[in-house]
């Protein structure tokens, strides 16, 4: 079972479904994907190697996830009154560790269009996600990293989740 | 017709009431073309840190207004701010964002430049006519004329002549004191990397925010419930952990804000909030083991006398105008670059207090995220706010927008400057107008009117 290709597939899928509830703004569900001690990145630097030295677009531990994804669903968000649309597509998945403890590594590439108010966003990049087994078929996420191609470029807020 | 013929100073002083202004100030592509002009072509503009060129040939690109300035330090120890033009046919010369070099050479047709801005060489010089010479002054990267630092901050100013630095920054200096003062080894670097966010908005509407102690039971009400409904139990690398403070602290009542919270202004535009963040109460707790190692190599430094004196300086944002807001108790500072009357981008830069604990950076940098973050769950609400003012002010509604609050009740400070009765006064607001003209015709007007 370890190491065997079906492993990248059932990853890929598990990709694929988180893309979908963020698509379909299923915060609640997207935040249940993760673990208990999770951290989800977004550096501000092409190769950045810590979150601790060095500023970052994004990065929350498990509470400030949570904290994000109840903004996210609080009514008075005046930063998504419009609510976004948004549209993922992840591709080029590939498994980068598969070890016998359960843990799994994928890389992916991400392209996220947004719309809000009459304009389109694009945001392109590599996501790194490090998932665990948890149960037969399904995954939990212990770190998700996103490396935006502009990740130091001039940026509007970003609101909506990689 | 050129723009000044149109905009007239007393055309520009209709526009500028005591307690109201027209809000063709933040849309009109002329006043923001004479802004360019008369304030960031005339006032001392922040352009950097010491700490960010260290080197004899490190040089770091910013901008002045629209102009793209190389900052960058010669072989004779000081820093020099140069147009980042060719003098040939005007390409830009220094092309990274920062970096070292010995000179710089032009990727057009090869001129190079000594990193004081003087022509080193130029290629097939003998089929140029005799008239150019190399050593004219003007045939260079030419130099922004006056260059000067304050504790390490370095400022520059387009015009020659005008108030020394000293004299413009007056008592805002003291913010900057008070960042650096609190580093034990009596110094700071930028570090920590860089935030750079835009918004769809003037440039104005940031300094106007940062001062603004009525918005942010509104504007920041999703991120206050957020945090405030979050379990502590919850795991934090501690990152979340000041995140979560933060954003609570913003949920102070109007009756705190009303009462403990001032706002203090100073000629040339200049202001601060202070006394808002009680160190024994937010991010860096007094029962915080980093900031009490913090304290204790402060005190080994500086005496127990001083330390104390140090941290009882308590200020939120300074605003130095027009181009600067910083946080000295949290090591933050942001640079405002104006990019059109309804785009600006904002640079955030943290700094490391030297001769404190690396853990204690740690939290500059996990405090930067949450508030002056990308993706921060408070600041992205602010930028929201100014896309909204930017489309109101297209509308055909109210013509003139309302600084006036706390207009009646303004009153001096002992430190020469004017405060607010609390700090939900727009006396911050009303100052800056003042500073605007002054630069814009050469003459103020009583916005303050206790005061006057
Ligand atoms: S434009 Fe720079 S060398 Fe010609
Ligand atoms: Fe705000």
């Amino acid at each position: 079972m370890i190491g065997d290709s079906s492993s990248r597939e059932k990853a890929e899928a598990f990709l694929l479904r988180e893309a979908r509830l963020l698509d379909e703004a299923q915060y609640e569900q997207w935040l249940a994907l993760f673990t208990q001690d999770a951290w989800y990145w977004v550096p501000s630097q092409a190769g950045q190697t810590s979150p601790r030295d060095t500023v970052s677009l994004i990065y929350d531990d498990r509470r400030l996830l949570e904290t994000r994804v109840r903004r996210l669903l609080n009514p008075s968000i005046h930063a998504q009154n419009p609510p976004s649309r948004s549209s993922r597509i992840v591709a080029n998945v590939t498994l980068e560790t598969d070890r016998d403890d359960g843990i799994l590594e994928t890389r992916s590439k991400l392209l996220l269009t947004e719309y809000r108010r009459n304009r389109l966003r694009t945001y392109a990049g590599t996501a790194w996600h490090r998932l665990v087994r948890d149960g037969k078929a399904a995954f939990r996420i212990a770190s998700k990293r996103v490396d935006l191609i502009d990740c130091d470029g001039e940026l509007e807020g970003l609101v909506v989740p990689l | 017709m050129g723009v000044d013929a149109m905009l007239t100073h007393q055309s520009l002083r209709r526009l500028v009431e005591p307690g109201r202004v027209h809000r063709s100030l933040y849309t009109d592509p002329q006043i923001f073309a004479l802004e360019m002009e008369r304030i960031f072509g005339a006032a001392w503009i922040y352009v950097g840190h010491e700490s960010q060129v260290p080197q004899v040939g490190d040089f770091v690109a910013t901008r002045i207004g629209l102009k793209p300035i190389v900052l960058v330090r010669h072989e004779d120890g000081k820093v020099y701010a140069l147009h980042n033009q060719c003098a040939h046919r005007g390409a830009m010369v220094v092309a990274p964002e920062a970096g070292n070099a010995h000179e710089f050479r032009c990727c057009y047709h090869g001129w190079t430049y000594h990193t004081d801005g003087r022509i080193k060489s130029i290629p097939l010089q003998h089929g140029y006519p005799a008239c150019l010479d190399p050593k004219d002054p003007k045939l260079a990267m030419v130099q922004v004329p006056r260059v000067t630092s304050y504790r390490g901050f370095i400022f520059a100013s387009l015009a020659t002549d005008g108030p020394d630095l000293q004299e413009f920054l007056g008592y805002a200096a003291t913010s900057l004191d008070d960042m650096v003062d609190r580093a034990p080894d009596g110094e700071i670097e930028a570090a920590g990397g860089v935030f750079k966010h835009a918004y769809n908005g003037n440039w104005k509407l940031y300094l106007e925010n940062l001062c603004d102690a009525a918005h942010p039971l509104f504007v920041h009400q999703s991120s206050i419930e957020a945090a405030k409904a979050q379990a502590d139990t919850v795991h934090s690398d501690g990152s979340g952990e000041i995140a979560v403070r933060q954003m609570r602290q913003n949920a102070a009542p109007y009756s705190f804000w009303e009462s403990q919270v001032g706002i203090w202004t100073y000629t040339n535009g200049h202001s601060f909030l202070g006394d808002y963040h009680d160190d024994a109460k937010l991010v860096a707790a007094m029962n915080d083991p980093v900031f009490r190692d913090y304290i204790a190599k402060l005190e080994a430094r500086k005496g127990k006398e001083r330390a104390k004196k140090i941290l009882e300086v308590r200020r939120w944002n300074t605003n130095v105008y027009p181009n600067l807001s910083f946080m000295s108790q949290f090591q933050q500072l942001r640079v405002v670059h104006p990019v059109a009357p309804n785009r600006t981008v904002v640079y955030t830069y943290n700094f490391r207090l030297k001769g404190a604990p690396e853990a204690m950076f740690e939290q500059t940098i996990a405090f930067a995220n949450i508030v002056n973050g990308t993706g921060s769950l408070v600041l992205t609400d602010d930028l929201e706010t100014y896309g909204r003012i930017d489309a109101g002010l297209s509308s055909e509604g109210a013509e003139w927008l309302q600084i006036g609050r706390g207009f009646t009740s303004d009153t001096a400070d002992a430190t020469g400057g004017v405060r607010g009765k609390n700090s939900t006064s727009e006396v911050y607001i009303r100052n800056m107008y003042d500073a605007w003209l002054t630069y814009m015709t050469g003459e103020g007007q009583p916005v303050r009117a206790a005061a006057q």
